[in-house]
């Protein structure tokens, strides 16, 4: 069975700087892939560069077996791709209901799993703020709508950055929760974030990322018996 | 000043500021959602003007002049970003300018063959025409009330549009965070040629509305383009309800100015302008700490 997403010898430049250096990666379908590594080291240039935001980005990007290397952000999204991004990007001129409702689409294969009523369902807190406006709502609800908007477009693979920056630790409780139901669905992700111990609970592989490059790709436990390569590429 | 004069100064401020409304939201949308910067949307404004006389002079008949003025505005608009405008969504603005600088010297040139440059005036419709007396001494012309409740129902349509649709969410979402809406699968190439052909249509319509109440001249999109960035300024980029605070703001500061300070009713809009960018930099209802 082929890979979703399958990226090689990628190179992203911001005008003369270049920020990956020949990055490799594949992921299976309903893989879930960590993506650690320290600041600055290309994680979330990764990330913007597989959903096609980052403008000057050469070598090859296949996802479900077509290339995305020239294409726009909006058909990559359409081809099955969601983004979770740094910050959240959640509307402030929308209220709950229509951050989710803009973003609703059917997934590529014609289903929709993922309706307002289920991500309501799996999100309670965003049914109790449905009528606030985006910038309303604190950090950890901010997450679940930008996971919950990201999900309304009825995805094969997510993209989440810090998945649990500044929240609060029984919020992350609830976004690591969400990650396991998100795996139950089949749906592939990539997810960057500061507790590696945690992604090493849910992830099936962890992946460390140094100047642009993979210098890690295992199973959580390949890297804890490589107890060397957190230290040297995460000062732990 | 007694009640009556008040009221018709009131009315007139009021028109005014509906009618720039219009105008200036089309101007913010297509800021807001293209990110161009269109300096020949004053030249529309004056395009459906001079459309106004021409289709009202061959028909005798004024809502043609409206019906067909503004959607023969609308398919300029629609090759217009076709042909040209599209080439310039994420060019610095300076290709930007240039570009629409070249539109209004075409537009003004246009005119000049097909128009002429006489100045004319636009009779109303004969079923708007004739005043409404309010006291004696006092009486307000029907076509003015008639023309704010037109604009009042335009600018319903529109803030239905904006606020309950889901064209409406994403022309919100779009103008505050493009490259995130488009990771959402959203193309922006479709409703970008919608968006900039309707905010002409929306200058062109201003113009044919303000036909019948004031004289019809080939410099009368300069003023109104000037107002038209001031009240985007104010209102907030890419925001319709901020177009329409800052246009009534606008529209009252000006006729009344006129009436109290005549000496320096010019400047007064400025002054106002300046207050509110020191109180809010981006705005009345612009995105705040950028």
């Amino acid at each position: 069975m082929t890979p979703l997403l399958v990226i090689e010898n990628l190179r992203s430049f911001y005008g003369v700087s270049q920020a990956l250096h020949g990055v490799g990666l594949s992921v299976g379908r309903g893989e879930q892939i960590a993506l650690i590594g320290r600041n600055g080291m290309g994680k979330t240039t990764l990330l913007r560069s597989i959903m096609g935001l980052i403008h000057d980005r050469r070598g090859e990007i296949r996802f479900d077996g077509a290339s995305t290397i020239d294409r726009q952000p909006e058909d990559i999204a359409r081809a099955g791709i969601a983004y979770v991004p740094e910050g959240r990007g959640v509307f402030g001129s929308l209220d709950v209901v229509e951050n989710l409702v803009m973003a609703a689409r059917p997934g590529r294969d014609g289903h929709s799993n993922w309706t307002l009523e289920r991500v309501f369902e799996v999100f309670p807190r965003l049914h109790q703020r449905r009528g606030h406006g985006g910038l309303q709502l604190s950090g950890g609800e901010q997450q679940m709508l930008s996971i919950g908007r990201a999900l309304m477009t009825n995805p094969d693979l997510i993209l989440l950055d810090e998945a649990t920056e500044g929240l609060a630790p029984l919020i992350a409780q609830e976004i690591w929760a969400m990650l396991d139901i998100i795996r139950a669905e089949g749906i592939a992700t990539i997810v960057v974030d500061k507790d590696h111990r945690s992604l090493a609970r849910v992830a099936d592989r962890m992946v460390v990322m140094a100047k642009g490059e993979i210098a890690f790709d295992g199973t959580p436990a390949a890297l804890r018996a490589e107890p060397g390569i957190l230290e040297r590429h995460l000062g732990i | 000043m007694n009640a009556a004069t008040f009221a018709v100064q009131l009315l007139n401020g009021v028109q005014y500021g509906l009618v720039l409304f219009l105008v200036a939201s089309g101007l913010s949308l297509v800021f807001g959602i293209l990110g161009v910067i269109n300096l020949a949307h004053g030249a529309f404004y004056m395009l459906g003007a001079y459309l106004a006389y021409w289709l009202s002079a061959y028909t005798g008949n004024f809502l043609v002049a409206l019906i067909g003025g503004t959607a023969i505005a609308f398919v300029i608009g629609l090759v217009l970003e076709e042909v040209f405008v599209k080439r310039m969504i994420g060019r610095d603005h300076l290709a930007q300018v240039l570009l629409s600088f070249g539109f209004i010297l075409v537009i003004d040139e246009s005119r000049q063959i097909l128009f002429g440059k006489d100045v004319h005036s636009v009779p109303p419709p004969d079923w708007l025409k004739g005043s409404i007396q309010l006291t004696e001494l006092l009486s307000y012309p029907i076509y003015r009330l008639a023309l704010c409740v037109f604009c009042l129902i335009v600018a319903a349509i529109i803030f239905f549009v904006i606020q309950k649709t889901r064209l409406g969410m994403i022309i919100r979402a779009g103008a505050e965070n493009r490259d995130m809406t488009r990771a959402l699968g959203i193309s922006f190439d479709r409703l970008n040629r919608y968006v900039f052909a309707g905010g002409i249509a929306l200058a062109a319509l201003g113009g044919i509305l303000v036909a019948p109440v004031s004289t019809v001249f080939p410099g009368m999109g300069d003023g109104m383009l000037i107002l038209s960035f001031v009240v985007v300024v104010l209102g907030g980029i890419g925001s319709v309800a901020g177009a329409a605070i800052g246009a009534l703001l606008i529209g009252l500061t000006d006729t009344f100015g006129k009436v109290f300070f005549p000496q320096v009713s010019s400047i007064l809009i400025y002054v106002l302008m300046a207050g509110i960018l020191l109180w809010r930099p981006n705005g009345l209802l612009g995105k705040q700490g950028h």
